[in-house]
C-alpha cells in the first residue's frame, strides 16, 4: 500500500484502514474445536465410510470454489484501490428521496468486495451528507442482494434455483430498511426533542 | 452455469486489472499481490467452514429440524431461524452450509431463507467484529434495529410466492 500514497490519481481516495487479517484467529479457532468435535461425533456414531463420505463430497465442493474465491479476492482488493469513493459518495449524497433509497440499494447490488470496502464506502456515503436510509438501504442491498457473496459462496453451497429465490424475494427489503431507518432516526429525534 | 460465473467473475477481474494497470504497474501490483495474500489466509477458514459444515450438518438431529424448522412451523418456525441466524458465529460459509444443511434435513425454504438473511443481516458476532469498529456505532444500531423485520417479511414473501 506504500507505494500507492505517491499515486497522485488515487489520492483523493482515503486509505483503507485494513484490520489485520491473520490466517488463524481465536473465533476461526472455535468454530475448527466445534467442527473436530463434530467430526468425530460422526465417526464414532456412523462409522468411517459415512466420515469418509461427507469429507470426499465436501472436499470437492472446496475445490470447486477456490476459482471463484481467488477471483472475488482480487475484485475486492482491486476496488478497495480503484473506487472513486469521494466521486460516488457525492453521486449517491446529492439524492435523499426515494431516488436515494434506490440508488443506494442499486450501488449495494453492483459494488463488489467485502466488509472491508463496503462499511467504509457507506461511511463515505454519510460524510458527504447521504442521509441514513441511503447508507442503511446500501448496506442492506450489499448484504442481501451483493452478487459477489451469493455467486462466491451460496451458489455453490444452495444451488441455483434456492439463490434465485431467495434474492427476488429480497428485492424491495433494502428500501424498506431504508425507510425504517429514517423513521426510527426520527422518531429517536422527536424523543430527544421532547426531552 | 458454474462455469459461467467463474468466466464472469475473472472477467470482472481482468477489467479491474487493465483499469489498474492504467493507473501504474505498482497500483497493479501492489493489490493484486493483497488479493492473493488475502485469499491464502482465507484458505483455512474455508477449509474448516466447508469440510466442517458437512458433519455440522450430520449432526443436526433431523427430527428436531423437521418439528421446529420444518415447512409447517409457520411463523414460530421463521422466528427460530431468526434467532438462530443472529447467532450463528463464523464466516460467509457457515451460515450458507448449515442453512443448506438444514434445508435438506427437513426445514422448510422460507425458515431457511429466514435463516440466512438474518444471519446476512445482523449475526452478533460481524456487527461486532466488522461494523462497529469502521462504522458510527449509532448507525450500525439504526440499520440493525431497521433490518430486525427483514427475514420475517423475507419468509413470508417465500410463502406467498411459493417458491422455492
Amino acid at each position: 500500500m506504500r507505494s500507492l500514497q505517491s499515486e497522485p490519481a488515487l489520492s483523493l481516495a482515503p486509505q483503507i484502514q485494513r484490520r489485520p487479517r491473520r490466517p488463524f484467529d481465536w473465533s476461526t479457532a472455535t468454530i475448527g474445536v466445534v467442527v473436530s468435535a463434530a467430526a468425530g461425533f460422526v465417526y464414532l456414531r456412523d462409522g468411517q465410510a459415512r466420515f469418509l463420505e461427507i469429507l470426499k463430497t465436501d472436499f470437492s465442493l472446496f475445490i470447486d470454489m477456490q476459482p471463484k474465491v481467488l477471483a472475488a479476492c482480487l475484485i475486492a482488493a482491486l476496488v478497495a484501490v480503484l473506487l472513486p469513493r469521494e466521486q460516488m459518495s457525492r453521486w449517491v449524497g446529492a439524492e435523499s428521496g426515494f431516488l436515494g433509497l434506490l440508488i443506494g440499494t442499486f450501488a449495494g447490488v453492483i459494488l463488489p468486495g467485502g466488509p472491508i470496502t463496503i462499511f467504509p464506502v457507506a461511511g463515505a456515503f454519510l460524510a458527504v451528507g447521504a442521509d441514513v436510509g441511503v447508507a442503511i438501504a446500501f448496506i442492506t442491498s450489499w448484504t442481501l442482494l451483493g452478487y459477489s457473496r451469493a455467486l462466491v459462496w451460496e451458489l455453490p453451497i444452495f444451488g441455483l434455483d434456492f439463490m434465485i429465490w431467495r434474492s427476488i424475494v429480497a428485492i424491495p427489503l433494502p428500501i424498506i430498511a431504508g425507510i425504517l431507518g429514517r423513521l426510527v432516526l426520527r422518531f429517536l429525534a422527536r424523543r430527544d426533542a421532547r426531552e | 452455469m458454474i462455469i459461467l460465473v467463474d468466466i464472469f467473475l475473472w472477467s470482472l477481474d481482468a477489467v479491474l486489472m487493465v483499469v489498474a494497470a492504467v493507473h501504474g504497474s505498482a497500483v497493479l501490483r501492489a493489490s493484486a499481490r493483497e488479493g492473493a495474500v488475502d485469499y491464502l489466509k482465507l484458505i483455512p477458514r474455508i477449509f474448516i467452514g466447508v469440510v466442517g459444515s458437512g458433519y455440522l450438518a450430520e449432526m443436526l438431529p433431523q427430527e428436531l429440524v423437521a418439528r421446529w424448522l420444518g415447512p409447517d412451523s409457520g411463523a414460530m418456525g421463521v422466528a427460530i431461524a431468526v434467532l438462530g441466524g443472529a447467532f450463528t458465529p463464523g464466516g460467509p460459509v457457515v451460515g450458507f452450509s448449515i442453512g443448506a444443511a438444514a434445508l435438506k434435513g427437513g426445514a422448510g425454504a422460507p425458515q431457511v431463507i429466514a435463516y440466512v438473511s438474518a444471519w446476512a443481516l445482523f449475526a452478533v458476532q460481524r456487527v461486532f467484529m466488522w461494523e462497529i469498529p469502521i462504522m458510527p456505532a449509532r448507525l450500525v444500531w439504526l440499520r440493525v434495529a431497521a433490518s430486525l423485520p427483514l427475514p420475517f417479511l423475507a419468509a413470508a414473501g417465500a410463502m406467498l410466492l411459493g417458491r422455492p
